[in-house]
C-alpha cells in the first residue's frame, strides 16, 4: 500500500491535500470538520488587516448543462479579528496535531510582516503562505498580485518573511503574468521554501445579458475577479511544470489550480506538485469530496508501483519538451471501429470543417461508417475527441520508414523530413 | 393577436386523463437537449415525413434560443405542436436515434419539440405572415390536419383559401380522435386557432359535400381544389345484433368522450374489437375512463396485431384484457347489448369447430377500420379512385387539372405527420400549378 504522506519544503501532512486559502479554511470550527474528513492539511484564510466584504461575491461558468466548470470570487482576505483567527488556529492545532497548518498571509510593512508571522507562529503554524497572488481588490491597495507581478518586490519581502519565519514559507503566485519562471525564482532568491501555485486569474466570468451587467452583481456595479475551478487547470498545470522544468528552480511546489479529483491531483503531482490544494471543489461539493481524492490516489499509485509521492512528483516532467524537439516523422492515422461506431458522422463533420477533409460519410446506402483517407489523414486527433462512443476511432501508429527527426535536428543537422499530408 | 376562431366545452369526459408522457420543464429539456450529438446528416431528420430539422431544433434548446428552436420546428411543420404529442416517434425520429446503435437511451425528440412549441404557443410567438395576395383562390374539403397544413402553406404563398368542414369543430381528427392521455381537444383547438392566425383562411363549418354544394360546384367556383375529407365511417361487421345499444363504432365513440361526455359508469365489462391503433387507443381510453374489465377481440394473434407493439404493451399495463384468435359472430342483449357471440380462430384465421362462446359486453367498441370516402370523388372527371382512396402524384396532384388530395382521404390513413408533409406538398405544387397557367 503507497504512503501517501507528503512532504512539501518540510511541511509534513499525512496526505497531499490541502484546503487552499479561501473560504472553505476560514474559520476553525470549519478546518477541524475538513480534517476529521481526512483533509491532510489546510492554508488558512489569508490574515492581514481584516475587511469588509461586497454582496454578492462569487458567480460560476456553466456549459452545456454542467454547473461551475468554472468559478471566480470578489471576495478579499479574512474578514475577522486576528485575535480570533490565532485563537482557532491553536485550537485546531491543539485537536489535530497531525494535520498540517499553513496560515495565509497579506500585510504591508516589514514592521507589520514580522508581527503577524511572530504571532502565526506562536499559534502554532506549520507553515506560512505569503500571498503575492490575489488578483481583485488586495491589489489595489498594493498587495496580493501587485507584490507577485514585481519579481523585485517578491524577493524583498519573502527575504523579510525568511528573517522572521522559523516555520517553513511557501509564496503564493500569480498567474497573472507573461511567464511564471522568473517569479518562482524571484521567490527561490528571497529565500522561500518553496511555491504554490496559483492563485486566481484576472477575469470577468460573465455579462447577465438581462441587466447588462457583469456577473457577480453588486448594486450595478461589478469588479475583475479571480478565475478558478476545473477550466483552469490546463492553465496551472503548465506553470506548475514550467517552474518544476527549469534547471534553476529547485524548491518544492504546491500545485493549486482546479483539481477537482484525484486525477487532477496526480498530473499536479507527475508534474512536480509535493502537495495539491483545493478550493473550489469544495465550495461546490463540500469537505467529503476527500475520501475519493485519497482513495482514488492511492489505487492509482498501487497500481502504478509508486510507494510514495516523491517517486512520483515530476514523473511527466520528462516528457514537456519545446516544439523543435518532437519528431515530426512520428505518424499516426485514425482508424474506426465499424462495429462500435454508431454513425453520427460527427467526425466527419469535425474533419471536413474544422480539420484537413480526409473523412467522408459512407455512400449511399451503406451502412453509416465514415470512410477515411488515410492518405491525407495527419493524425490530428479531432474525430477521435468529438466521437462519442469509447474506443471506436483510435489513433494508430504508422511505420512510413523514415527515422525520427526534429525540426532542430532537420534545420541543423538536414535530417530528412516525411511528405506532408493534408497540405493539399 | 391569435384570433379565436372556434372554440370547445370545457365539459368533456376526456379531461380526466393525465398525460402518458408529462411535458419537460426548462431544465428538464436543457438537460435531454444537452446529451444530444447533433448530428451531420442526421438519421432522424430522414425518419421525420416533414424533414424537420430535429439536431438544429435541439441545440436551439440547449443554447436557450426556444424562439429560433419552435422556428425551425414550425418552418417544416406547421402541426409542430400537435405532432410533437401524437407522432409514434419511436418508430420515426426517436426510432433511428443513433444512440439506439449503443448502450444509450435514444433522445426524447418528441417531448423536445413539445417544450418549444409549447413554449411558443405560450409566448404567443408567430412566425409566419401571409404572402402578397396573388388573387387565387382554393377551396378545400375538410378542416383536419391535412387541409389545415395545405391552407397554411397556400396563405405563406398568398393565396385565399375556404375550408369546407362538415363537423362544427375543426381540426379533424386531431380534436375528435386522438387519445387524451396524449393530447386532448382543446390543444388541437389552440393548435387550429394558432394557424387559422396567419390570416385569410375563411372556415365553413356544418357544410357538407353533396348537399350543400358538389364538389363539381366547388370546383368550378375555386381556382384549385383540395380533397382533404379524411375517412369515412367505422367499418361494420355486418353481424346480428350490431344495432343493439352499446354497440359503437370506436372512432365514433372517442369523438363523444372526446369533445362531449359519455358514461361508463354502468359498464361492467367492454371489448374492443381488432387489432390496430385505434383498437389499441380504444381499450386505454376505456381504461383510463374507468371501466374495470376491458378486452381487446382480435381475430389473429398477438405478433400479427396491425397496431404499435408499444402501444399494445402500455395497453396491458395498464390491465387491458386480450382475447386472441377470437372472431365475433353476432351481438345478444334485449335492446341493450349484454353478450358477443363469438368463434375461435385458428392460426390461419380458420374457425375452430364447436369454439362458439359468449364474451360478455355491455359496450362494443367495433374498430376494424374506417370506411374510405374517395368515392366522393369520383364524380369528378379525371379523378381516379381506388380501394376508396382517391389516386395522387407525389405532389398530391389527381388526374383532374387544379384538384389535389391529400391526408387519409389520399393515403388510405395513418399519422398526423403524414399530412401535414403532403398537405405542405400539394400547396406548393397548387403554386407551381398557378404559375404555370400564368
Amino acid at each position: 500500500m503507497a504512503n501517501l504522506q507528503s512532504n512539501t519544503a518540510g511541511i509534513i501532512s499525512p496526505n497531499p491535500f490541502w484546503l487552499a486559502s479561501a473560504p472553505p479554511a476560514n474559520s476553525g470550527d470549519q478546518i477541524k470538520r475538513a480534517f476529521d474528513h481526512g483533509w491532510g492539511g489546510a492554508v488558512w484564510k489569508t490574515l492581514g488587516q481584516p475587511i469588509q466584504n461586497v454582496s454578492s461575491r462569487f458567480a460560476g461558468l456553466h456549459y452545456k448543462g454542467t454547473k461551475n466548470i468554472g468559478f471566480n470570487n470578489i471576495e478579499l482576505i479574512t474578514d475577522r479579528s486576528l485575535e480570533t483567527n490565532f485563537r482557532e488556529i491553536a485550537e485546531v492545532k491543539k485537536s489535530h496535531p497531525e494535520h498540517a497548518i499553513i496560515v495565509s498571509l497579506m500585510v504591508e510593512t516589514k514592521q507589520e510582516w514580522q508581527d503577524i508571522i511572530k504571532r502565526s507562529i506562536d499559534a502554532g503554524a506549520d507553515g506560512l503562505e505569503l500571498n503575492f497572488g490575489c488578483p481583485h481588490g488586495m491589489c489595489e491597495r498594493g498587495m496580493g498580485s501587485a507584490v507577485g507581478q514585481e519579481p523585485a518586490v517578491n524577493e524583498e519581502i519573502t527575504s523579510w518573511a525568511m528573517e522572521y519565519s522559523t516555520v517553513p514559507v511557501l509564496v503564493k503566485l500569480t498567474p497573472n503574468v507573461g511567464d511564471i519562471v522568473p517569479h518562482g525564482l524571484a521567490a527561490q532568491a528571497g529565500g522561500a521554501n518553496g511555491v504554490s501555485l496559483i492563485n486566481t486569474i484576472k477575469s470577468i466570468i460573465g455579462v447577465d445579458i438581462d441587466r447588462q451587467v457583469i456577473n457577480p452583481r453588486v448594486g450595478e456595479l461589478s469588479s475583475n475577479g479571480g478565475y478558478c475551478g476545473a477550466a483552469v487547470k490546463p492553465i496551472a498545470l503548465h506553470m506548475c511544470a514550467s517552474l518544476a522544468r527549469d534547471p534553476g528552480f529547485k524548491i518544492p511546489i504546491s500545485g493549486i489550480g482546479g483539481v477537482s479529483s484525484w486525477r487532477d491531483a496526480v498530473e499536479f503531482i507527475l508534474l512536480g506538485a509535493s502537495s495539491v490544494q483545493v478550493c473550489t471543489e469544495v465550495m461546490l461539493r463540500g469537505y467529503r469530496v476527500v475520501e475519493d481524492m485519497i482513495e482514488g490516489l492511492e489505487n492509482y499509485m498501487d497500481e502504478y508501483g509508486f510507494e510514495n509521492l516523491d517517486q512520483m512528483t515530476g514523473k511527466a516532467i520528462p516528457s514537456y519538451s519545446n516544439w523543435g524537439n518532437l519528431d515530426l516523422n512520428f505518424e499516426t492515422i485514425a482508424k474506426i471501429d465499424a462495429d462500435k461506431c454508431i454513425g453520427c458522422y460527427d467526425c466527419v463533420v469535425a474533419c471536413q470543417d474544422g480539420a484537413h477533409q480526409c473523412l467522408f460519410p459512407a455512400d449511399e446506402g451503406k451502412k453509416r461508417v465514415p470512410v477515411i483517407d488515410e492518405s491525407e489523414c495527419v493524425g490530428c486527433n479531432l474525430c477521435e475527441i468529438v466521437c462519442p462512443v469509447p474506443g471506436c476511432i483510435t489513433m494508430e501508429e504508422v511505420d512510413n520508414g523514415f527515422a525520427p527527426a526534429t525540426w532542430n535536428e532537420h534545420v541543423n543537422d538536414g535530417k530528412p523530413l516525411r511528405p506532408k499530408k493534408g497540405a493539399h | 393577436m391569435t384570433t379565436k376562431r372556434t372554440d370547445i366545452t370545457p365539459d368533456r369526459s376526456e379531461t380526466v386523463f393525465e398525460e402518458f408522457k408529462p411535458p419537460y420543464n426548462k431544465m428538464q429539456a436543457a438537460v435531454e437537449a444537452n446529451r444530444c450529438l447533433y448530428c451531420e446528416d442526421a438519421p432522424c431528420i430522414k425518419a421525420c415525413p416533414t424533414s424537420i430539422d430535429i439536431p438544429t431544433f435541439i441545440r436551439k434548446i440547449a443554447t436557450d434560443n426556444v424562439k429560433g428552436s419552435a422556428k425551425t420546428i414550425f418552418e417544416s411543420n406547421v402541426l409542430g405542436m400537435s405532432c410533437a404529442r401524437v407522432c409514434p416517434v419511436e418508430v420515426l425520429c426517436v426510432g433511428d436515434c443513433v444512440f439506439n446503435e449503443m448502450d444509450q437511451p435514444p433522445i426524447q425528440i418528441g417531448k423536445l419539440q413539445r417544450y418549444s412549441t409549447d413554449v411558443a404557443y405560450e409566448k404567443e410567438w408567430t412566425y409566419f405572415e401571409a404572402g402578397e395576395d396573388t388573387g387565387k383562390n382554393v377551396g378545400i374539403v375538410g378542416a383536419g390536419p391535412a387541409a389545415l397544413a395545405t391552407a397554411h402553406e397556400l396563405r405563406r404563398l398568398g393565396h385565399a383559401v375556404t375550408l369546407y368542414e362538415k363537423r362544427e369543430v375543426i381540426g379533424g381528427l386531431n380534436t375528435t380522435g386522438i387519445a387524451p392521455y396524449k393530447m386532448k381537444a382543446d390543444a388541437s383547438v389552440d393548435e387550429v386557432n394558432w394557424i387559422l392566425s396567419i390570416g385569410g383562411i375563411e372556415v365553413k363549418t356544418g357544410f357538407e359535400v353533396g348537399k350543400d354544394a358538389t364538389l363539381e360546384e366547388l370546383d368550378a367556383k375555386h381556382d384549385a381544389l383540395v380533397l382533404a375529407f379524411g375517412l369515412g365511417p367505422d367499418s361494420s361487421l355486418s353481424a346480428v345484433g350490431e344495432d343493439l345499444e352499446g354497440v359503437y363504432g370506436a372512432v365514433e365513440y372517442i369523438e363523444l368522450f372526446k369533445v362531449g361526455q359519455v358514461d361508463v359508469s354502468g359498464v361492467k365489462n367492454a371489448v374492443v374489437v381488432g387489432g390496430g391503433n385505434t383498437a389499441l387507443d380504444a381499450v386505454r381510453e376505456l381504461r383510463g375512463l374507468g371501466v374495470e374489465s376491458v378486452t381487446l377481440a382480435y381475430r389473429g394473434r398477438e405478433p400479427g396485431m396491425s397496431g404499435y407493439a408499444h402501444e399494445w404493451k402500455a395497453g396491458k399495463v395498464e390491465g387491458v384484457r386480450a382475447a386472441f384468435g377470437t372472431q365475433p359472430i353476432a351481438f345478444e342483449g334485449a335492446g341493450k347489448v349484454e353478450g358477443i357471440k363469438c368463434v375461435r380462430l385458428d392460426e390461419k384465421k380458420k374457425t375452430i369447430e364447436g369454439s362458439e362462446h359468449v364474451l360478455p359486453a355491455d359496450l362494443v367498441l367495433l374498430a376494424i377500420g374506417q370506411g374510405k370516402l374517395g368515392e366522393l370523388a369520383a364524380s369528378l372527371p379525371g379523378v381516379v379512385v381506388e380501394k376508396g382512396c382517391v389516386q395522387v402524384d407525389a405532389g398530391g396532384a389527381t388526374g383532374r387539372p387544379g384538384v389535389y388530395a391529400a391526408g387519409d382521404a389520399a393515403n388510405g390513413g395513418t399519422e398526423v405527420v403524414y399530412a401535414a408533409a403532403e398537405g405542405k406538398k400539394a400547396a406548393h405544387a397548387i403554386d407551381a400549378y398557378f404559375k404555370g397557367q400564368a
